[in-house]
């Protein structure tokens, strides 16, 4: 892990001067009903957990199952009071559906970072439903948690016959951030 | 371990040997009976929320720990059983978690549930976290077993889908009693003799747990600069602890009955004193009545849930108009889902919909736009009647009433009675949309599918046996799925015969098919 990438996240001013306040780092993950939103809030709330961070999240239920535009809010840092990301405070926008891009931009704060689906090279992506976990690649080399709680986190948030391919995507995606961020 | 507040809930009353868990499954409330199944508690969905409370009393009258879940409208269907058993009491602990759903991110409304705590006259805890969801629920065992009484857990969306961090402490809870019967009957039989001094008896309970509120209650004092103290309960206490992270703040975990003398102190000891509240003005409106000049909300804030901008907001007293999140896209009926050749063909018969609660609300949507009325689960039978009862008959007949099966038995049964009992005189049809499990809140099992909660072999409620043992004459039964004509013909025979009819649109939902399958060939190599 990249130390100058952790102390960015978790104590220097932010880009647009707002202070250390934000010892939390926010994430908003955003997508359609069945995409596996929730399931990547949760690999990326465990992941925190298992960092030793306080943590919480939330999300909406109920008609995401039918397609439907579907949100999630992590959050993580050395104290966590609401559950929600304030509006226009995200750290990170996690985007597995890109044309959920209008409907979510409002979320990220200025000089927040946003990830997008052409970030990874959907031909390398073996299971194409492993799409989230590629992206939680990407996130992870941005935020400031160790590599091996991010797999400890998939290995326990996914069932066993799906580790290989999600292993592979979530590399797919560290790589793509090396190239993209060059963190 | 990092949970989620219904599984918090779950772990709590597995800790506390909790010896039967009931309810009907609703967003946000639907994960706490899983979670406690899967942690080896005995669990059972009832056809309603009215049922599972009473089944709840009965064992609890046995002296049994028992836990109730339903989201907040289920409270409303719950409520006779509700406000009596305040009176009668009770042996065993009683919790009902009341799931409220401010913001309606899955409801029809966003009552607040804390007017029936007050109304009903029991206690009630607002955890704020997962955490005090862990412990409000042992806190709710101990004092519905000290005072006899049934306690409110109150959650909403944001502690029930939640997940924060909990770290379990079963050395809290208390001995389960033994279980065993005792005659009571001038406690239980509630005939008026009886229910006068029941009243007061429950209000001189209710009059000691606020003493004990004061002093004992599960309310914390956060130091903070005394220029601004803050009130607050539940979820708001969190957003304002982000908001105003240096106020001085009471947060209330018991809110009713209110610890009174408590808020006079503090409000005593700040220079401002706000109520931080989601939803209706409760709390504010009560320390008010009591004397305690106290800040609320502006009215706008009691529309949707809070968030820490909106508590920034009120504590600025801010009235100016709110940015609105653009548009996400909306949900819609999935690829294939059986409910769109129903919805597709009332469309062409131009039939006018009285609609029921499940996926297939989804049919006032676009591209159908086919669902006329929504109000409550079960609301679709007697809405339809009562249009055909008033309707010139040319608008009359092409009145129809759909309902999921889930939702028939919930509270659909009754207004077929109705519907025998009342006939239109140009007859009814109801279209039962069987498609094999409650869709809408994530495949929960229901007295129709012939499987438990846990998906073991039960006795099954078949809707056409039922609609003709009730002496409905036309009951067919079809799969709309085979073939659209032949649903649209059916279903246009049916109108035209002018009389009740009752047709089963049994298709298995898509989503569910495999798991079904696979759930029948594991329970056909037990049988």
């Amino acid at each position: 892990m990249n130390s100058k990438t952790e102390r960015q996240i978790s104590a220097e001013p932010l880009p647009d001067g707002r202070g250390p306040v934000s010892l939390v780092t926010n994430i908003v993950f955003a997508g359609l009903g069945g995409q596996g939103v929730v399931k990547a809030s949760d690999i990326a709330a465990d992941a925190a957990f298992r960092a030793g961070f306080d943590v919480k999240k939330s999300e909406l239920h109920g008609m995401s199952q039918r397609g439907g535009s579907v949100s999630s809010d992590v959050r993580f840092g050395e104290r966590v009071e609401s559950p929600m990301v304030p509006p226009g405070d995200a750290d990170f926008l996690v985007l597995i559906a890109p044309d959920q891009l209008e409907v979510n931009r409002w979320q990220l704060r200025n000089g927040g970072v946003l990830i997008v689906p052409s970030m990874i090279d959907a031909r390398a992506l073996s299971n194409k439903k492993a799409l989230n976990v590629a992206l939680l690649g990407v996130l992870s080399v941005l935020s400031g948690i160790p590599e091996e709680h991010w797999i400890a986190a998939i290995r326990s948030n996914l069932p066993e016959k799906l580790h290989e391919a999600n292993f592979a995507a979530f590399e797919l995606g560290r790589q793509a951030a090396r190239r993209e961020f060059n963190p | 371990m990092l949970l989620s507040g219904d599984e918090a809930v779950a772990l709590a009353a597995r800790d506390a040997g909790v010896a039967l868990g009931t309810g009907y499954p609703g967003t946000p409330s639907t994960e706490i009976l899983e979670a406690f199944a899967e942690l080896g508690g005995h669990a059972q969905w009832s056809p309603n929320e009215k049922v599972a409370l009473e089944v709840a009393i009965g064992a609890s009258f046995g002296s049994a720990r028992t836990l109730v879940t339903m989201k907040h409208v289920g409270v409303n269907v719950a409520a006779d059983a509700l406000f009596t058993a305040a009176y009668t009491g009770v042996a065993g602990a009683l919790v009902l978690v009341s799931a409220d759903d401010p913001g309606m991110a899955s409801s029809q409304n966003e009552q607040d549930n804390r007017h029936y705590a007050a109304a009903a006259g029991i206690p009630m805890l607002e955890p704020a976290d997962s955490q005090d969801a862990y412990e409000f629920t042992l806190k709710a065992i101990e004092i519905s077993e000290r005072w006899k009484l049934p306690v409110m857990l109150r959650m909403t969306t944001r502690v029930c889908h939640a997940k924060t961090i909990v770290r379990s402490r079963p050395e809290l809870a208390t001995t389960p009693p033994a279980t065993g019967y005792a005659r009571h009957i001038d406690l239980r039989v509630m005939i008026p003799s009886n229910a006068r001094p029941a009243h007061r008896r429950l209000r001189a309970k209710l009059a000691r747990i606020a003493e004990w509120n004061e002093v004992a209650g599960p309310n914390r004092q956060i130091e903070g600069d005394r220029s601004l103290g803050i009130i607050s309960s539940g979820v708001a206490s969190v957003h304002a602890r982000e908001a105003a992270p240096g106020a001085a703040m009471l947060k209330l975990g018991l809110t009713y009955p209110p610890p009174f003398e408590a808020i006079r102190a503090f409000a005593r000891t700040v220079d401002r004193c706000v109520v931080i509240e989601e939803g209706d003005p409760w709390l504010v409106d009560a320390i008010r009545a009591a004397g305690v000049p106290v800040e609320g909300k502006p009215e706008m804030y009691r529309f949707g849930e809070l968030n820490v901008d909106r508590v920034r907001r009120i504590l600025a007293g801010d009235v100016t108009p709110e940015p609105a999140p653009p548009p996400g896209k909306p949900p819609e009926l999935c690829p294939g889902c059986p409910h769109r050749y129903v919805f597709q063909a009332l469309r062409k018969l131009d039939c006018i919909v009285s609609g029921d609660i499940g996926c297939y609300s989804l049919g006032a949507l676009p591209p159908f736009e086919a669902l006329e009325t929504l109000v409550c689960m079960g609301a679709s039978i007697g809405m339809g009647l009562g249009l055909r009862h008033v309707l010139a008959p040319e608008l009359a007949r092409r009145v129809v009433s759909v309902i999921g099966d889930s939702t028939f038995v919930h509270s659909g049964i009754t207004g077929l009675v109705e519907m025998i009992y009342n006939p239109p005189p140009d007859g009814h049809v109801l279209i039962i949309l069987d498609n094999g499990t409650t869709a809408m809140t994530g495949m929960q099992e229901h007295p129709g599918t012939g499987r438990t909660l846990d998906h073991q072999r039960t006795g099954k409620v078949v809707f056409e046996d039922l609609a003709r043992s009730l002496g409905v004459k036309q009951v067919h039964v079809i799969d709309p799925t085979l073939s659209q004509q032949a649903f649209e013909d059916l279903v246009a025979q049916c109108l035209e015969s002018r009389e009740l009819a009752v047709i089963v649109a049994r298709r298995t939902c898509l989503l569910a098919t495999g798991k079904i399958k696979q759930m029948e060939k594991c329970l056909e190599q037990q049988d």
